[in-house]
């Protein structure tokens, strides 16, 4: 019976390929989008895990300089001498020639068990790890990306090393690194012998530290994979809505099919069962279809989601994907789930129908004015959800339950704001075709308002993220030509060609500006402290959010701090606040400036009064002023005066280049998802249109019997998509303008700790609402050309079957 | 006996007010007996056969098909009754749209788990069916359509037929050479009939005819 029943069920999609298509596809795509995402990032995670891995640094203390500055090789020996086991450790990232590497600097003797990596213990060439040119250690990918590059040792592929790391003995890492008799931090073995002479006996400069846990890249980068998750949800939520409008649209087609099976002896029960398993059965068909996509989706992204990474935050990122079970089981999960969602209130509706009940389609092509109401009930509903996440929600996640509530919101009004709109036009028409087309039009609505709900979401997502990242790119823009008025930058190889250099370029340019910094602890955050030199290049390009008159002047005189914005927001300063800084000294806070793409907290105060605390600091970089015309007559000298290398120097367009790059990669995901997202609405609304055509016929045969031909009618029916995409785009567009302002003033802050001023980009509106009348005019041509064609039999027939 | 139908009562609300459509019925139908329900348009003709096959349930009064009474019986009971006893003829056919004509007629067969290939090619063959089995219910025409939905119920060899105006889309003609073909069907299986009709002249044809009015039958 079972068999039967489930034949004579799935017999209707042989019938309706392209509503089993859509349905599939509808569900795949969702699928897809959302798997994709959740590939990259279950990447991204595996990729910290094993960064936190990296020589057992997850699992050992370890002991590291207070100023964070590296300590001499010295201190080495002498905690050895006292006693400690412990292994020395330098890193730091060696680039040229647009190739980087993060470079670990190891003591293969007196690493302890388990953190050696496997494959320098397997090598069996202990001496020629040492020795120069020593070797290089690296996963394979790295590999074949550093080939040719000169000043590396010899490269060994080695599996289980992750992607962007070297690890080299610590002679040869210090070389690569000019960094020669410096350590970083020194690792700790877990078993250490009693009575060693304490810590602060020995090396009273060092801090011990517990084994490093994956939770700081981890959290540094939670906001933008919570990002890139609501995206993919948001892509989920528009494919559901083709889902839950090709199921809802095939449960009304087969409402005469459900009564005769039951008339006929299948129990309610069972026939429930076999359409749920029937949905589960499409589902897992179109889950397997979509994680396979979103395998390739992830693919496609993961380059632009490493780069994002690295340049946002730091975090290296495998730029290969695996298929991981945790996703595609996942991927397969979430089908079954939205279908079920979809399907539900189909399967609900079908446990409530009376037996008796009308086998006519209904429900699905001719929702009442009521339930409009209650979609906007709904829509109330979650509007005051958003608002109550407004003024109460915290942190990256109230921002997304705000934005979420408020595109639901947005979407479930729109078909009532629409009959409203339509219904005014029906009772300004005058002609008689045009009262026909807009009560027509306002008859259709209900049939298709799922799709435009979809395309709502994607309207409006678009026209939010399109601001806020225009808006983004501007005060960017702006920000870097502020942040980067000096002409030349340059970087001297050692302490004493800094020196030389100095003098030598001092009577050759208008200001010479070092660029020094130490990192270390700021209100219990790692952060950057620099110096300023008193020169009004900074005072005439650099802009404060906050602070006093004469900020600069009181940085110059040691009697002040400022601070970056993210740290100000984190440690929720006020300007006079004590600034305490590495070392003990304090400075009150005196001002505030934006540093928009920076993760770390910065505060930066007067050049002298930072030798002064750091007398060590490294002092190789500098920034030149000069004629912007005579840059290149300078590095020309510089190359032939002190044989620095091309790599040393940087000119400010170059440095605006590469950051306005990493800007770009930082949201070419955020764009790829945006244009898929509208992909899969103009998707729903072509196979809504698609799935209607059929439906349309007993409406439309009567105009045409009256004299209206098949041509006329199919281009009314265009003109009705791109009516309706219109007037859709039109109510997207505050509801993407209220989208950016929450991404700007909610999320971004939340997440990145800067806030963006919101600017508006009328012409790219006009380009979108342009985009939504093509997908609009696109979708419905296939079912106009099919009306236009329709044999006049087939129309006769609308009047035969009426009884 | 193979239907017994005693005092049934049955009504509705229609705008407010109540309406007894059926008062008290008593009827009784044994095996190959074939019985024509006329009556007015509205008189519940089509409730009292909704109630025999357990479509719907009865406010008062007690209907037992083949000896099993349908009050207080669950879905489950009355699925089973519509699969095993009873077999339904609409006026508007009711076939599976996305199945074929083969697939249509061995349906309920198939249901009540009665199928037999041999005898519904045998079936479809006198049914003029025969050439058709691979088309679909949309490219047949009324009479073909009714044709198959009669062909359906007979394959699954019901005890009871219950038809609701099987000719009533149909003309004169095509109507006369169905209602031909399916009396002779159902008195070779030895089923009961009982088929509701607006026309004097076919319930003239079947072995006993009751009229309902007034929500009783005369």
């Amino acid at each position: 019976m079972r068999r039967t029943a489930l034949a004579a069920l799935l017999s209707h999609w042989r019938r309706h390929p392209l509503q089993l298509a859509s349905l599939l596809l509808g569900l795949a795509l969702a699928t897809a989008l959302w798997s994709g995402v959740q590939a990259i990032n279950a990447e991204a995670r595996a990729s910290y895990d094993r960064a936190a891995e990296v020589l057992g640094q997850d699992q050992l203390e370890s002991l590291v300089p207070r100023d964070g500055q590296r300590v001499p090789d010295r201190v080495f020996v002498d905690l050895r001498r006292a006693g400690w086991q412990v292994t020395p450790l330098i890193e730091g990232r060696w680039a040229r020639a647009g190739r980087a590497v993060q470079v670990y600097g190891i003591d293969p003797f007196t690493m302890p068990a388990g953190a050696l990596p496997e494959a320098v213990g397997e090598s069996g060439d202990i001496s020629g790890f040492f020795t120069p040119p020593g070797r290089g250690f690296a996963a394979p990918e790295t590999v074949a990306e550093l080939e040719g590059a000169e000043g590396l040792p010899p490269l060994i592929a080695a599996e289980g090393i992750m992607p962007g790391i070297l690890i080299a003995d610590i002679g040869i890492a210090q070389t690569l690194l000019r960094a020669e008799g410096q350590i970083s931090r020194l690792l700790l073995a877990p078993d250490q012998p009693l009575g060693r002479a304490p810590l602060e006996t020995v090396a009273p400069g060092l801090d011990r530290l517990a084994p490093q846990e994956t939770a700081d890249v981890a959290q540094l980068t939670g906001s933008f994979h919570l990002n890139l998750t609501a995206f993919g949800f948001l892509s989920f939520a528009v494919g559901l809505f083709i889902v839950h409008a090709a199921i809802g649209l095939a449960f009304e087609q087969r409402r005469a099919m459900f009564r005769t099976l039951r008339a006929l002896g299948l129990p309610l029960r069972t026939l429930v069962g076999l359409l749920a398993a029937e949905v589960m059965l499409l589902a897992l068909v179109a889950g397997i279809v979509g994680v396979a996509l979103g395998y390739g989706i992830a693919a496609a992204l993961l380059p632009d989601v490493a780069a994002t990474l690295r340049g946002l935050y730091g975090a290296t990122l495998s730029g290969s994907l695996s298929l991981r079970p945790e996703w595609w089981l996942g991927g397969l999960a979430i089908a079954l789930i939205g279908a079920g969602v979809a399907a539900a209130q189909s399967l609900w509706r079908l446990w409530r129908m009376p037996l008796l009940a009308s086998a006519q389609p209904r429900a699905w092509a001719r929702a009442s004015a009521r339930g409009f109401a209650a979609l906007g009930a709904l829509a109330g509903l979650l509007a005051g959800v958003a608002v109550i996440a407004g003024v109460y929600g915290q942190g990256v996640v109230g921002g997304f339950v705000l934005l979420g509530a408020l595109l639901l919101a947005a979407a479930l009004a729109l078909p009532g704001a629409l009959a409203l709109a339509l219904g005014a036009a029906e009772r300004l028409a005058r002609g008689v075709l045009a009262q026909w087309f807009w009560a027509d039009t306002r008859q259709q609505l209900p049939g298709l308002s799922l799709a435009l709900m979809a395309l709502m979401l994607a309207l409006s997502a678009n026209i939010g993220v399109g601001t806020m990242v225009a808006s983004f790119r501007l005060t960017f823009t702006e920000w870097l030509d502020q942040r980067l008025p000096s002409e030349l930058y340059v970087t001297a190889r050692t302490e004493e060609e800094a020196t030389r250099l100095r003098d030598w370029l001092t009577p050759r340019s208008d200001a010479l500006l070092p660029i020094w910094r130490v990192e270390g602890p700021v209100f219990g955050q790692s952060a950057e402290i620099y110096g300023v030199a008193d020169h009004r290049t900074y005072s005439d390009n650099w802009p404060m959010l906050l602070g006093e008159a004469d900020v600069w002047a009181r940085l110059a005189r040691a009697e002040g701090a400022i601070v970056n914005e993210q740290l100000w927001r984190r440690a929720g300063l006020r300007i006079g606040d004590p600034v305490p800084l590495p070392g003990g000294a304090i400075r009150p806070l005196v001002g505030v400036y934006s540093d928009y793409g920076n993760p770390r907290g910065q505060v930066i105060i007067g050049i002298a009064d930072l030798v002064a605390q750091f007398p060590d600091l490294d002092r190789r970089r500098y920034a030149i002023r000069t004629d912007p015309a005579a840059v290149p007559e300078l590095r020309r000298a510089l190359v032939q005066e002190f044989g620095l290398p091309e790599d040393s120097m940087i000119d400010q367009g170059a440095v605006k280049d590469l950051s306005l790059r990493i800007f770009e990669r930082t949201f070419a995901v955020t764009a790829a998802l945006n244009v898929l997202t509208m992909g899969v609405a103009g998707f729903a609304m072509f196979t809504s249109l698609l799935t209607l055509a059929a439906m349309r016929l007993p409406q439309l045969a009567p105009v045409w019997a009256l004299g209206l031909t098949r041509t006329a009618l199919a281009r009314l029916e265009v003109l009705r998509a791109m009516l309706l995409a219109a007037l859709t785009m039109a109510l997207a567009i505050p509801v993407g303008l209220i989208l950016a302002w929450v991404l700007l003033a909610v999320v971004n802050v939340a997440a990145f700790g800067w806030r963006l001023p919101m600017f508006v980009f009328p012409a790219d509106w006009l380009w979108l609402g342009a985009l939504a009348l093509a997908a609009g005019g696109l979708a419905a041509a296939w079912p106009a050309w099919r009306l236009a064609r329709i044999e006049p039999a087939t129309l006769v027939k609308v009047f035969a079957d009426e009884r | 006996m193979l239907l017994s139908i005693n005092g049934l009562g049955k009504g509705y609300d229609s705008g407010g007010a109540r309406v007894e459509v059926l008062r008290g019925v008593d009827l009784a139908l044994d095996p190959g007996e074939t019985v024509a329900l006329t009556g007015e348009s509205g008189s519940g003709k089509s409730t009292l056969l909704h109630l025999c096959a357990g479509l719907d349930r009865a406010d008062t009064g007690r209907i037992e098909v083949a000896g099993r009474d349908l009050a207080g019986a669950d879905d489950a009971t009355l699925a089973a009754l519509r699969r095993q006893a009873v077999g339904l003829v609409f006026q508007q056919f009711n076939l599976i749209p996305s199945l074929d004509v083969g697939a249509n007629l061995a349906f309920h067969a198939r249901l009540s788990g009665r199928d037999d290939p041999a005898a519904i090619a045998a079936l479809a063959d006198r049914l003029g069916l025969g050439g058709l089995m691979r088309r679909y219910p949309e490219q047949l025409s009324g009479g073909q359509q009714q044709r198959v939905a009669i062909g359906r119920t007979l394959a699954a060899r019901p005890a009871l037929i219950l038809a609701d105006e099987p000719t009533g889309n149909l003309d004169e003609a095509t109507g006369d050479a169905v209602l031909d073909l399916m009396l002779e069907l159902v008195a070779e299986a030895g089923a009961g009939l009982l088929m509701v009709t607006h026309s004097p002249r076919l319930a003239a044809r079947l072995s006993r005819r009751v009229h309902l009015s007034g929500g009783r039958l005369a």
